[in-house]
């Protein structure tokens, strides 16, 4: 055990110098470093903030089968089959038909190539699930239906949510998916994310929708209420115009009243139906409409036919920066709920580097002084592997240029404490083998053999706990785990070769002394 | 040599009293879950003014309808946490207190972290968190098994489990508050204590390939004392590194060395007196190595 070749003496002497080279790289600042890789701090140590957001789909899959039902009805008309008692509720539509014809209708549902089917085509299964409950049939979402439904809300809501914290322009944001409906965002910098937060609560859902007192409208009416929370007005359910139509927003000053509006533009099919409206309804209230609510609904006074028109609402500059931002980024597809957030300030971030950093040296102290006490010249070759362990840890923490938490320096101190214990177990190994074998070299050879097992069992399963802590773990957790499991890595690295090759060549020069260790 | 083996009984008594201790605290007490468990919202913040205290904060909060609100003191003579639940999840809650408590005590807080965390959030922590801890006694349990014979495997998880059930026992007798880190704590004590058990181990089974004519109580004993002054360096530097942790890593931390320092010392004293005097009670000898040796 204690023979080294040339060439594996080479090769260890470059494996340290890269790493420690790889883990110096952190010391740069951005422009002078080697190559472009270097820690992560993670947000709990840089400050920022991390949101988990949730898609409430239950309007999206309300929305498809209020779709799906009028559909059904016109199917089956055509094919001269009556639907009666059409219902959705509970996420469900129910219906009777005639004893005669249920089975047909029951068939045309279950054949793969039915137009009432457009989903099979595409998924290679159903859409709904037909349950026939005697008396009535229901449809319902099938499994595979829900969660493609699930995925495409959640695609579209990724897209929306990056387009919004882009056009805020935040600091390196982090915007993952997460389970089927939900989307984390991490913004690394931000201590307060109330901006973000209302900007992301709001779907941003605009119509333009006439308001119609006379309740004539054959499309029907609803009675909606206005921003402010007081007044009601019965509006079409007809939409003029949604927010698809926009083609950019922004917030202007308006020069004759003095008030700050959203200026829109709309796009060439919006701007000819913008045209058509207005010049056919002059006189009438046209409401527009935000998640439901009134933002107000002036009188057209004149065609608009040129695309473009503004918004006012006794905004304030900083809502009606807002609120044009939503218009550019797009509506979400369905509303998203913050089920967790964590900020942490920037200089509590601090506050927390500097204790891990007394912390971690401190301990590191601590140990080296205890160790060279106890083991004087193998303490210092065990002190020595030690930095050269720490060193190459950061270096290939640098490499995957993983993110470093505050739970990860625990890990890295851990590491230090727990890194003693293999060279312990061989010094100690050798001892008592010393006092069976005179010769230095057979001794020390075979602690190092009879030592194995037990440093590779110890340690095996340490790195167990590691890694199940990886993939079980969440957000800090991990940051520890990936510490802890480098770290056993870099100590048995460093305690077979770089520890056992200053042993080797230490032994060897004094292979005579008595009482080596 | 120290002569361990004489108390086998009385610290198997000892440590049974203490899991049924422990037991009776985790069912009557309970743990004192974080909101990372528990969900609800924590404001860790810093005032500049020196006439806020944790008395004239509460005070302040209780007018709010929070549910359950907890002030105290955090670390700095300035800095306090706040925790409630957040039982209506309001929306808004955070900006609400900012501007009721800049509207009390006028403009002087500096709120340096906020974390909210949803009612389905935390039961998914919660459950994420039992599932890790027991996968990764399963794994261990079969790492053993695999590398020693079933009676090893028994005595280690039964060392394995006085740590974990012993260490949360403390916790809900402190009343220290259960959080992420704390699993991983957990975590790290099984790792730490299986290490320490498995070092004596493999000298037990080494001392029972080597001599046929010691009994296995005798044989645990010598085992022990040949890998004591491992034992001892090995906890004296990893206890070195945690209590740096714990004096000098900031309150955040605090939580997570304290688990780790009771670990540490709990594993310790279970892979001499538990996991040792299984193998004595199940009367491992020669032949339960040899028969493995066989086999491979």
């Amino acid at each position: 055990m204690l023979y080294f070749s040339k060439l594996r003496i080479i090769s260890i002497s470059f494996i340290c110098l890269f790493f420690i080279f790889v883990a110096s790289n952190n010391l740069f600042s951005p422009d002078k470093r080697f190559f472009d890789k270097k820690i992560n701090l993670g947000l709990d140590l840089q400050g920022g903030s991390y949101l988990l957001l949730e898609i409430d789909n239950s309007p999206v899959i309300e929305q498809k089968l209020q779709n799906t039902t009028s559909t059904i009805r016109t199917y089956f008309k055509d094919k001269g089959i009556r639907i009666g008692n059409l219902n959705l509720s509970n996420q469900k539509i129910s219906f009777t038909v005639e004893e005669q014809f249920k089975q047909s209708v029951i068939d045309e549902f279950n054949n793969e190539n039915s137009e009432i089917n457009p989903y099979y085509p595409r998924f290679k299964s159903h859409q709904f699930d037909l349950v026939d409950l005697g008396n009535s049939l229901e449809l319902n979402f099938s499994k595979q239906g829900l969660v493609e439904l699930k995925n495409s809300s959640q695609d579209q809501a990724l897209e929306i949510v990056r387009r919004r914290i882009d056009e805020i322009g935040t600091n390196e944001p982090n915007i993952l998916k997460r389970g089927n409906d939900r989307v984390l965002v991490e913004l690394p910098g931000l201590d307060d994310p109330k901006r973000i937060k209302s900007l992301l609560g709001k779907t941003a859902n605009l119509t333009f929708r006439f308001v119609s007192n006379d309740n004539q409208d054959s499309f029907g009416v609803e009675k909606l209420k206005h921003e402010n929370g007081l007044d009601e007005d019965f509006v079409s359910k007809r939409i003029i115009l949604s927010g698809d139509n926009l083609l950019d927003a922004q917030p202007r000053m308006d020069s004759q009243t003095n008030e700050t509006v959203v200026s829109f533009t709309l796009d060439r099919v919006g701007a000819k139906r913008f045209g058509k409206a207005t010049s056919a309804n002059i006189g009438r209230q046209l409401a527009i409409i935000l998640d439901g609510k009134i933002i107000s609904a002036p009188v057209i006074r004149d065609t608009i036919a040129s695309g473009s028109g503004q918004i006012s609402g006794g905004f304030t500059f900083q809502s009606a920066t807002d609120l044009s931002l939503l218009l550019r980024s797009g509506a979400l597809p369905a509303p998203l709920n913050i089920i967790e957030e964590r900020t942490v300030g920037p200089d509590l971030g601090q506050d927390s580097i500097d204790a891990g950093m007394i912390a971690l040296i401190i301990g590191f102290l601590l140990v080296i002084i205890f160790i060279f006490i106890k083991y004087k010249t193998f303490g210092l070759i065990t002190n020595v592997t030690l930095i050269i362990n720490l060193l190459i840890l950061l270096g290939i923490l640098t490499l995957f240029e993983a993110t470093l938490t505050l739970p990860g320096i625990a890990g890295i101190i851990l590491t230090v404490g727990m890194a003693v214990d293999a060279n312990v177990l061989i010094f100690e190994r050798i001892k008592e083998e010393l006092k069976n074998e005179k010769n230095n070299i057979i001794a020390f050879d075979s602690g190092y053999v009879k030592s194995r097992t037990a440093i590779l069992d110890a340690n095996i399963t340490t790195l167990l706990a590691a890694i199940i802590l990886f993939f079980m773990g969440s957000g800090p957790i991990k940051g520890f785990s990936v510490t802890l499991g480098v770290g056993i890595f870099t100590t048995l690295f460093s305690v077979y070769f770089i520890a056992r090759l200053f042993t080797s060549i230490y032994v060897t020069k004094n292979k005579d002394k008595e009482a080596l260790i | 040599m120290i002569k361990f083996n004489r108390f086998y009984t009385q610290f198997n008594i000892l440590s049974s009293l203490l899991i049924i201790l422990s037991l009776i605290l985790l069912i009557f007490k309970g743990l004192n879950f974080g909101i990372d468990f528990k969900g609800g919202t924590l404001i860790e913040l810093r005032s500049s003014d020196t006439k806020i205290n944790v008395s004239s904060l509460r005070d302040n909060l209780k007018q709010m309808d929070l549910g359950d609100v907890s002030v105290k003191k955090f670390g700095n003579d300035q800095d306090y946490l706040i925790k409630f639940e957040n039982k209506n999840n309001k929306k808004n809650i955070i900006e609400e207190i900012r501007s009721s408590l800049d509207k009390s005590f006028g403009n002087n807080f500096d709120f340096r972290r906020v974390e909210n965390v949803g009612p389905k959030v935390s039961a998914e922590l919660l459950k994420s968190g039992i599932i890790a801890i027991s996968i990764s006694l399963a794994v261990m349990l079969i790492y053993i098994w695999i590398r020693f014979e079933w009676q090893f495997s028994l005595g280690a998880i039964l060392a394995l489990f006085h740590d974990v059930i012993v260490t949360l026992g403390l916790f809900s007798l402190l009343n220290l508050e259960i959080n992420l880190s704390i699993i991983a704590a957990v975590l790290t004590i099984v790792g730490y204590s299986m290490n320490d058990t498995v070092v004596i181990f493999d000298r037990v089974r080494e001392n029972l390939r080597k001599y046929s004519d010691i009994k296995i109580f005798e044989l645990t004993n010598i085992s022990i004392n040949e890998t004591l002054s491992r034992t001892l360096i090995t906890s004296i530097t990893t206890l070195l590194a945690l209590l740096s942790i714990f004096f000098f890593g900031g309150e955040i931390l605090k939580g997570f060395s304290l688990a780790m320092i009771f670990g540490v010392v709990f594993g310790t004293y279970s892979s001499i007196y538990i996991a040792n005097s299984v193998l004595v009670r199940l009367n491992v000898s020669q032949k339960t190595i040899l028969k493995e040796d066989e086999k491979n």
